[in-house]
């Protein structure tokens, strides 16, 4: 039985796992880790080049750009202006217009800035950009998002880099159910079991980053990320039994000896 | 003549061009992008685009994020 692609702006994919690229021992073991989680979208991020050193690795040059899918960020914007400033540049160098949108606040938390994240989500779709939004788990902002004409909708699970797993399962629940666009789960995700939960709840896709990145082996991880994320939405389409409240037995009673 | 080169001060000859910075500076033009004075500067234009005095030009490259 065949699941349906996930279908992001258009774009087809097999694969409903999209993995980061930050935080790793090096670049060499962020591409294993890809090969590992069979993801075919990675979000990577703009940085000034140090001219100092211009021969510093490059990620180009251990994750193939024609290969896989680069999904370049706003991290570190914190204005709509400074997220399409980056945008353009990340356009520009890679040809893309898939883009993730994170306009963050307080570092402690680092919780997305709903009332910026707003402005800036308008003014890169007016400027023909494709935006995959970083928000709250907020059903009405998701909404307001949606009608906006962001590409995904991709609620946090809990705060980035924390590993806490899903927080309100109520909310992504919603943000799933009154959605038409896809949703993916950006944040929180700490081990499989996170993972899959995201999808037993009907999303479309789940995004990680520090849960492979700072595992004690991560290409391990990464392989367990893309099981964990299949079998949840297996899960999903298989239509979990009803919760009983007593013991009900698997073996007939009847014709006992 | 002085630029401002990632926001640090930098000393160029006269009539450089984007391509010649970056060939100037090893950088590889295929894996970054430029901005001068906060307008982006097209892939196509870089052999023709010279720099002025007081440019800012900000060359970025992809790096790992989340």
């Amino acid at each position: 039985m065949q699941d349906k692609p996930l279908v992001i702006a258009g774009r087809e994919f097999s694969s409903r796992l999209i993995i980061g690229t930050g935080k790793y021992k090096d670049y060499a073991q962020n591409a294993a880790a890809l090969a590992a989680s069979g993801a075919q979208i990675v979000t990577v991020a703009m940085r000034r080049v140090n001219v100092m050193n211009p021969d510093e690795p490059m990620l180009v040059d251990f994750i193939n750009p024609k290969e896989t899918v680069y999904l370049p960020n706003t991290a570190g914007c914190f204005t709509g202006e400074d997220a399409v400033r980056t945008l353009r540049l990340a356009r520009e160098a890679g040809g893309w217009s898939l883009v993730k949108l994170e306009v963050l606040s307080d570092p402690k938390h680092l919780y997305p800035d709903m009332e910026e994240t707003m402005r800036a989500a308008k003014m890169l779709i007016d400027d023909g950009f494709e935006v995959m939004v970083y928000c709250s788990d907020d059903p009405v902002f998701a909404r307001k998002l949606e009608d906006l004409g962001c590409a995904a909708i991709m609620p946090l699970g809990a705060p980035i880099g924390s590993g806490l797993g899903l927080q309100n399962k109520v909310n992504i629940r919603l943000i799933v159910e009154q959605s038409s666009v896809p949703v993916i789960v950006d944040a929180g995700v700490g081990t499989a079991s996170d993972a899959t939960e995201a999808m037993e709840l009907g999303c479309d896709g789940v995004l990680m980053n520090t849960a492979i990145a700072e595992a004690n082996d991560p290409v391990r991880m990464a392989r367990a990320m893309k099981h964990a994320v299949i079998a949840g939405r297996e899960a999903y389409l298989a239509g979990r039994m009803a919760k009983k409240r007593y013991a009900d037995p698997s073996s007939p009673l009847a014709g006992l000896i | 003549m002085k630029i401002t080169l990632n926001g640090e001060p930098h000393t160029v000859e006269e009539n450089t061009s984007i391509a010649g910075l970056l060939g100037e500076l090893n950088i590889p033009l295929a894996k970054v992008a430029v901005e001068r004075n906060l307008a982006i500067v097209p892939r196509s234009t870089f052999d023709t685009m010279i720099l002025t005095p007081d440019d800012r030009i900000e060359i970025v490259r992809f790096i790992g994020g989340g």
